[in-house]
């Protein structure tokens, strides 16, 4: 098996792919099975050509892959469920440090009075 | 004082994260309890989060939403599975349907947050995290995407409106 190393890369390549609602759409579509580009590009109100581009952007940050069938390009999300695991967690673990400097900035605040203010 | 381990397992959907602390193991269990300083640090800057009930006991629940730059909310609620104050929590996200399946279109995630002296004086926390499906890790982090890229977007008006 191949060690798929996670580079900090990645990671940014995962929360801009991600940042997209129909990107993020595109996703959970194709995890249930393959759509070819055309068949996407009906669901969205945009051209071929923007939906191909979206596609794009998934394919490069690793979340779907991408087959020529004929005339058809089928898009699907990643096979590898193990690696895009990898990857989304890496991106949990980001959300999460910026959690622990968020609280390490509150131990360091002399205490004050809780409660009363919101 | 940081983050001093993070163990993720791929295949099981776990991420298990451990900060040392420069406080006592009561001040870091009032982060969770006290609803105002879990406000503080819970939702990153400019997308805060407001707690509507907090009953940290065991059985009890934890309701809070965030609200966007744009006034939009994302509610969540926590079952709170064990509470032994100050050291050991479990919570569960509970909005859930008949079947168990979450139905508040947020991922099935449990948390179970060990606090203890840490080896250097301080106090080690750590946050165990399991996610049901990959669809729901990668709804946690679109929300915090989202997050993100709105705070980039706001300030890149900011710079642009002084221009």
């Amino acid at each position: 098996m191949v060690v798929v190393q996670v580079t900090d890369t990645d990671v940014d390549r995962i929360f801009h792919a991600l940042a997209d609602s129909t990107r993020r759409d595109i996703v959970a579509l194709a995890v249930e099975g393959s759509y070819s580009v055309s068949a996407l590009a009906k669901r969205y109100p945009m051209s071929f050509a923007a939906v191909q581009k979206h596609v794009a952007v998934l394919e490069t940050a690793g979340l779907v892959t991408k087959e020529r069938r004929g005339r058809e390009q089928l898009v699907r999300t990643d096979v590898d469920a193990v690696h895009r695991a990898r990857v989304l967690l890496d991106g949990i673990e980001k959300l999460w440090r910026a959690r622990v400097d968020r609280i390490d900035d509150i131990l360091a605040t002399p205490k004050r009075t809780t409660g009363g203010k919101r | 004082m940081s983050v001093t381990n993070v163990e993720k397992d791929p295949k099981a959907l776990t991420m298990t994260i451990t900060a040392d602390l420069d406080a006592t193991v009561e001040r870091a269990w009032q982060l969770w309890s006290d609803p105002r300083q879990f406000e503080r640090w819970w939702g990153p800057p400019g997308y805060p989060a407001t707690v509507v009930d907090h009953d940290l006991r065991t059985g009890g629940r934890v309701t809070f939403f965030m609200t966007g730059p744009e006034g939009e909310r994302h509610d969540s609620t926590w079952e709170v599975i064990a509470a032994d104050p100050p050291r050991h929590l479990e919570l569960r996200d509970a909005d859930v349907d008949d079947d168990g399946r979450p139905n508040d279109g947020n991922s099935m995630t449990a948390m179970v947050i060990t606090i203890k002296e840490g080896d250097g004086g301080g106090t080690a926390m750590a946050i165990r995290t399991h996610f049901d499906s990959l669809a729901g890790m990668e709804q946690v982090l679109a929300a915090g995407v989202e997050e993100g890229m709105r705070m980039v977007l706001s300030q890149m008006d900011a710079v642009l409106a002084a221009a």
